[in-house]
């Protein structure tokens, strides 16, 4: 009884303290954006730090004054809802494809898929900046959104949760009369929500934090992101701690509320694609 | 409605595997055909080729005189009961109902009435708007059906749908598939492992082994003439005895020799028979069903001694297992009429309970009249 109770103990005490390395960051962010830039500064090397001190929205407010942020949230947003929604379809019809029709070349053309999924986006950064540039895509949203729509990783998600399902749904639906396209849409889908879902938020937290690209790519505020903005935002004299933990903590939110509003799925989803395939 | 016809059908898998072997079987308009067999026979996989959603490699199905090879699964207006029901999981029952009905773009108002009749028929309005999974094995069974009915296809194609349930809900539904069968006089080809069901369901009954057809008959000549060793010994429960013997002649008498057995052959059972006067001096095979074998508790002279080695007791019945000094056959006889090596124990079916216990010494006697006769390759003798 005692070594039960003090096995939960340990283990929670071991479970707090690994929250703790995701959390205290964000509660340093959050707390900090709220408080003037000296206050931060003082506070930084002690407990205060996570104690709200003269609290207000100043550098919020500072942050709409000095950079074009609905700008940079708008192309955030943007560009990563066109490739999650574009990549959703466009991926998991792929997986279907190669899940449950049957073609000439299929298998080989699924393992290069596969092989795509442990090549590096920097391998590939500098002959794709090369493309872009002949084709003068430069400083756009198409080439920050078209060249990952279709992506290794998700077709292999979606691939092995296809793969799992009851192939008499589909033969059903057949007899049935239905098309193939018609059983994609009207069985598969909505049966397989779980692994869209989490595809969704993968390919979204991936685009969201990307940067090198966005960085390469763009050249004035017009199209840019917010990861490349914030750089930017951190270079921009003088330097105020306050604005760019504010700008950090309008970054962070849609991510945040994003998952925790998604969570089950996300855990359900990774959990039926992962382990069951 | 329609005929169906399978017309030299073969269905090789890679490596060369025959899953149905160049098979001819007609199916004539409103008959329900149970095909039946040990898995692996390939009798899903004609089900299936019938269907559409397995290729034919060669020979031909028709479907109401109209060759079907090249035609697609969902222009070919056939239905089919899967085993596991497959159900679509995130529709209601009422969607799962009127969804091939969606699919032939019909009125709203002809798809209502249609689904209403149907859930009437079946019993299935109270449930109309639950989802699968919040329904009983038996529920999905008949919601599966009535996906299969509401179509009005050409061709009802039922894939073991009962394996799923429990023996009570099994032997009800199959009485209600009887009934649904003939109230819509579809025809129907139903697949199934058990014989029980195959005797029960079906007007003809196919019987296949290693996808080739052993006899298409209808149950009770099944039953009581069986084609070869293997049909004996699949269909009833338990399957026919298959014992080893000669065949002689002595004094205008035709005697079958089975172990230290003589039994003289009735004018009218060996009558049956043409030409047994050339297999005399020969080795065969004869068949007798289990509840033919007679229990004498005296000993008698005629009789064969026989020592009981286990006893299943029924209740309404009783399955007495047997060391005798006859030569048992296999129930799985080969192609080639290769004997078992290991002795097998005769098999007697007696009606309700018995006071037998294991190691009592009985006489037994045989139902001659109701003797089937094989060849040593196990073919019936005609």
């Amino acid at each position: 009884m005692r070594s039960t109770r003090l096995s939960v103990l340990l283990s929670y005490l071991l479970l707090g303290g690994m929250a703790m390395l995701f959390v205290v960051p964000l509660l340093m962010m959050f707390i900090g954006s709220l408080k003037p830039d000296q206050n931060i500064l003082v506070e930084a090397g002690s407990l205060a730090a996570f104690l709200p001190s003269d609290v207000s929205l100043q550098n919020y407010a500072d942050v709409f004054r000095r950079s074009d942020f609905p700008r940079y949230l708008f192309n955030s947003l943007f560009i990563t809802g066109c490739i999650v929604i574009c990549g959703l379809l466009v991926n998991s019809m792929a997986a279907y494809a190669f899940a449950r029709l049957q073609w000439r070349g299929r298998d080989l053309l699924f393992n290069l898929v596969l092989a795509l999924m442990v090549l590096p986006f920097e391998a590939i950064a500098i002959p794709l900046f090369y493309g872009a540039s002949i084709l003068g895509l430069r400083d756009s949203y198409t080439v920050q959104i078209v060249p990952f729509i279709a992506n290794a990783f998700a077709v292999y998600l979606f691939y092995s949760f296809f793969i799992s399902m009851p192939k008499e749904l589909e033969e059903a639906a057949r007899l049935d009369g239905a098309s193939t396209l018609r059983i994609f849409f009207s069985i598969i889908m909505p049966n397989a929500k779980p692994v869209f879902a989490s595809v969704a938020i993968l390919t979204f937290l991936t685009w969201w934090g990307s940067y090198l690209w966005p960085m390469m790519v763009t050249i004035g505020p017009a199209v840019r992101p917010l990861p490349v903005a914030i750089a930017s935002f951190f270079t921009l004299p003088p330097l105020y701690w306050g604005d760019i933990l504010a700008f950090g903590v309008m970054m962070v939110s849609p991510v945040l509320l994003l998952f925790v509003t998604f969570q089950r799925w996300f855990v359900r989803g990774v959990a039926s694609s992962a382990i069951k395939g | 409605m329609a005929s169906i016809e399978f017309d030299n059908v073969s269905r090789s898998f890679d490596g060369g595997i025959d899953a149905v072997h160049k098979l001819n079987l007609n199916i004539s308009d409103g008959e329900f055909m149970v095909l039946v067999g040990p898995s692996g026979c390939g009798k899903s996989t004609l089900l299936r080729m019938a269907a559409g959603l397995e290729e034919i490699t060669s020979g031909e199905i028709r479907i109401g005189g109209r060759a079907v090879n090249h035609i697609p699964a969902q222009q070919r207006n056939v239905a089919m009961v899967f085993q596991n029901y497959a159900l679509y999981p995130h529709m209601t029952v009422r969607r799962n109902l009127d969804f091939p009905l969606r699919m032939q773009r019909l009125s709203s108002a002809d798809i209502e009435r249609r689904v209403r009749h149907i859930a009437e028929m079946l019993d299935l309005v109270p449930l109309l708007e639950r989802k699968p999974k919040a329904l009983s094995g038996g529920q999905r069974q008949r919601v599966a059906m009535g996906r299969a009915i509401i179509r009005e296809a050409d061709l009802f194609l039922m894939d073991e749908p009962l394996s799923n349930l429990d023996a009570r809900l099994r032997v009800q539904i199959r009485s209600e598939i009887v009934r649904l069968q003939k109230e819509l006089a579809i025809t129907t080809l139903y697949v199934t492992h058990d014989q029980a069901e195959a005797m029960t369901l079906g007007q003809r009954i196919a019987v296949l082994k290693e996808g080739r057809l052993q006899q298409v008959a209808q149950p009770s000549e099944i039953y009581q003439h069986p084609a070869n060793t293997f049909v004996a010994s699949f269909i009833g429960s338990p399957g026919m005895n298959l014992i080893r013997g000669t065949l002689r002649h002595n004094q205008g008498n035709t005697l079958l020799q089975l172990g230290p057995m003589r039994l003289i052959l009735p004018e009218q059972v060996a009558s049956r028979y043409t030409g047994l006067n050339s297999r005399y001096d020969q080795t065969l095979i004869a068949g007798i069903r289990p509840s033919h074998i007679r229990i004498d508790q005296e000993q008698s002279q005629t009789g064969l001694s026989a020592r009981i080695t286990s006893v299943e007791s029924l209740g309404h019945e009783t399955i007495l297992h047997l060391a005798t000094e006859l030569e048992v056959d296999a129930a799985e006889i080969t192609d080639r009429g290769v004997f078992a090596t290991q002795p097998r124990p005769l098999i007697a079916l007696l009606p309700g309970h018995q006071g037998f216990t294991t190691g009592d010494r009985l006489t037994l006697n045989l139902d001659i009249d109701n003797l089937c006769l094989f060849d040593p390759q196990g073919k019936a003798i005609d």
